[in-house]
């Protein structure tokens, strides 16, 4: 019979986070379908395929070789190609992260499968699906006519919530035939050079726009960002002036933001920089300009000079905390 | 080290501003008073292929398959310093990714066929647009290359690419034997502005047609669509300094303080 497959994203034995959504959204989509759900992990079995049924995976396919053990998109893509031949799912997921959509396209190249990266909602059957353009900004319908449906699902549009099934989980060996040349787009080291809170992760992102003027004018967004245990951000117009890292940039081609509070200084609110600050829980935009688009959207705004307002909020806040 | 060769692979994309609107068809983005531009990390790769040309020497092309107006697209790559260029006109239709690895595909083999190999082919690491995050592996696989997609380091030595690919904590390096094939992100370089005397220069490089053909793929668009967004009113907490207290009172109601 056929199935629904998921793929496990992984590093080094660990699961993505990622892959629980993509999980999440598969069981509900089988169960409608009338489909088993199952799973291929890459690698030695760790305990993720226990994970995996604790959201409901029936069989884990585990592709154990030594090509496997870290990640390399060709071998990891020629393993799935294998694994969707011979086992013949219906529809095949992966989150849409980095990593997921490599490999999906990778095993689609080999099958010569049509691919759909990034969906939103998926119809019983998968014949029919919404993806997303623009990072987000812009959704599009399509069809799908392939034998075998690809699909990844756009990170963060399907909450994960386990539900374990009696018997789930069952490890299944599967033994990939992988050319030593595969070895050729393994991961060969790693470079580790940041700990701590992230931009992704921050709790307050003070982001700063071309309206901040220069490099040396961050530096009260950097003083009111670290009294608040934040980061920086910034705006495309401000690293294509090289004021700011490109790591700092938030936006479609940047990083994807979810702060508590987001503080968007001198920023106009372009459609591929609110693709990325969109999550924010709460968004303070501060700009000269009150039909900017950032203000508009935003729950709280104040209509001023960012160069004579962050000065006075630091003061405020160092006020309160007796700084 | 022999010169390089490198092809950069780059797509004509409306540059729109606060929103993007739709034609009443519901099947393009309604291009009426935008400019055109391509993906920041497609620049990222065009001015990665340039300075990888001034470093070890040689020659790099840039490819494009879309309509006959890509060729502003060509030009500014040209202007900040490559120095062939190839359209594929396909009559600005928008073709699935499995049709345009296919056509992409065919007019590298027959470009590699009539002038010698590229040791380095740069794609995006997505389109702006469509976002398939897929055509660069499609061709990568179907000319038997090794292919990265992610990368925001690139170093060309005689017998390897070493490539580096941004993660969580750092970064994860790549090993390619040559000829190879990576898919580039934003934040790889900076990217030049063209200069008069490039732009100048861009006008006389020469455009190469190459006639596109593939058979369309499996996957096709119903319609584009807007996602819906909460429309929430803005709370005005002020216009000049006197507004701080108002806003420190908010972090402490958020808990950020
Ligand atoms: C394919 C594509 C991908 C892109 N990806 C990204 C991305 O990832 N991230 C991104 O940010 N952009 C991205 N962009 C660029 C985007 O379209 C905008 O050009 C960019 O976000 C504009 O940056 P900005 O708001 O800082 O500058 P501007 O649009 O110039 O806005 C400056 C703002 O500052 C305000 N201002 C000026 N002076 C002051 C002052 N003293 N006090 C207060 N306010 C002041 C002005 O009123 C204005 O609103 C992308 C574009 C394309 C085409
Ligand atoms: N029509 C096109 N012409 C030239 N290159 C393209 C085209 N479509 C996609 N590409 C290249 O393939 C990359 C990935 O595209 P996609 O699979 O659509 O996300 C892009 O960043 C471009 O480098």
């Amino acid at each position: 019979m056929t199935s629904v497959l998921v793929v496990i994203e992984s590093d080094q034995g660990a699961m993505a986070p990622a892959s629980h959504e993509a999980l999440t959204f598969a069981r509900d989509y089988a169960t409608s379908a009338g489909l088993p759900l199952n799973a291929i992990i890459f690698g030695a079995e760790s305990g993720m395929a226990a994970e995996a049924g604790t959201y409901g995976a029936a069989t884990v396919h585990v592709a154990d070789h030594a090509l496997l053990d870290d990640f390399g998109p060709e071998a990891w893509g020629e393993t799935l190609a294998q694994a969707v031949t011979q086992t013949a799912p219906a529809v095949v997921v992966s989150c849409g992260t980095d990593r997921g959509n490599e490999v999906l396209a990778q095993a689609a190249a080999r099958l010569d499968l049509p691919f759909v990266a990034n969906c939103t909602e998926v119809d019983t059957g998968a014949a029919e699906m919404t993806r997303t353009q623009w990072g987000g900004s812009l959704l599009e319908r399509v069809s799908l006519n392939a034998p075998t449906r690809l699909l990844s699902i756009a990170p963060h549009a399907f909450d994960a919530s386990p539900a374990p099934a009696p018997g789930a989980g069952m490890v299944m060996p599967f033994a990939p035939v992988l050319d030593d040349s595969l070895a050729r787009t393994k991961v060969v080291d790693r470079v580790v050079t940041s700990s701590g809170v992230t931009l992704s992760t921050a709790p307050v992102v003070v982001g700063g726009g071309r309206g901040v003027g220069s490099a040396e004018a961050y530096a009260p967004l950097e003083e009111l960002a670290e009294l608040l245990g934040g980061k920086v951000g910034c705006s495309r117009a401000v690293t294509n002036n090289g004021w700011r890292p490109h790591s700092d940039q938030v936006g479609q081609t940047g990083t994807r933001i979810a702060p508590e509070l987001y503080i968007a200084c001198g920023i106009s609110g372009a459609i591929q920089h609110w693709v990325g600050a969109k999550a924010s829980k709460n968004i303070l935009a501060i700009n000269t300009d009150a039909e900017a688009n950032m203000v508009t959207k935003a729950g709280h705004a104040v209509l001023g000079d960012l160069h004579t307002m962050i000065p006075a909020i630091t003061a405020e806040v160092k006020k309160r905390k007796g700084l | 080290m022999a010169e390089l060769r490198i092809l950069t692979l780059i797509k004509r994309v409306p540059a729109p501003g606060a929103r993007i609107n739709i034609t009443d068809d519901e099947q393009f983005v309604n291009t009426q008073n935008l400019g055109f531009t391509m993906s920041p990390h497609e620049e990222c790769a065009v001015e990665g292929a340039v300075q990888l040309i001034e470093e070890h020497g040689g020659e790099s092309t840039v490819l494009t398959l879309g309509p006959a107006e890509a060729e502003e697209q060509l030009r500014y790559a040209a202007s900040i310093g490559i120095n062939q260029a190839v359209l594929m006109d396909n009559g600005g239709e928008d073709w699935d990714p499995q049709r345009t690895a296919k056509a992409i595909g065919d007019a590298i083999e027959q470009l590699e066929s009539e002038s010698g190999p590229f040791d380095l082919i740069l794609f995006g690491n997505e389109s702006a647009d469509s976002g398939g995050f897929q055509v660069g592996i499609r061709v990568a696989h179907r000319l038997g290359r090794p292919m990265v997609n992610g990368i925001k380091g690139i170093e060309v030595h005689d017998d390897k690419v070493v490539a580096k690919r941004e993660v969580d904590a750092g970064s994860e390096v790549y090993e390619l034997p040559r000829p190879a094939v990576l898919g580039v992100k934003e934040g790889l370089n900076l990217p030049r502005y063209p200069t008069m005397k490039g732009r100048l220069a861009s006008k006389k490089v020469e455009i190469n047609a190459v006639a596109p053909a593939a058979d369309a793929g499996g996957q096709a668009k119903v319609r584009l669509l807007r996602p819906v967004e909460t429309v929430s009113e803005t709370v005005i907490l002020g216009t000049d300094e006197s507004a701080a207290a108002a806003v420190v009172d908010l972090f402490e109601e958020l808990g950020v303080l």
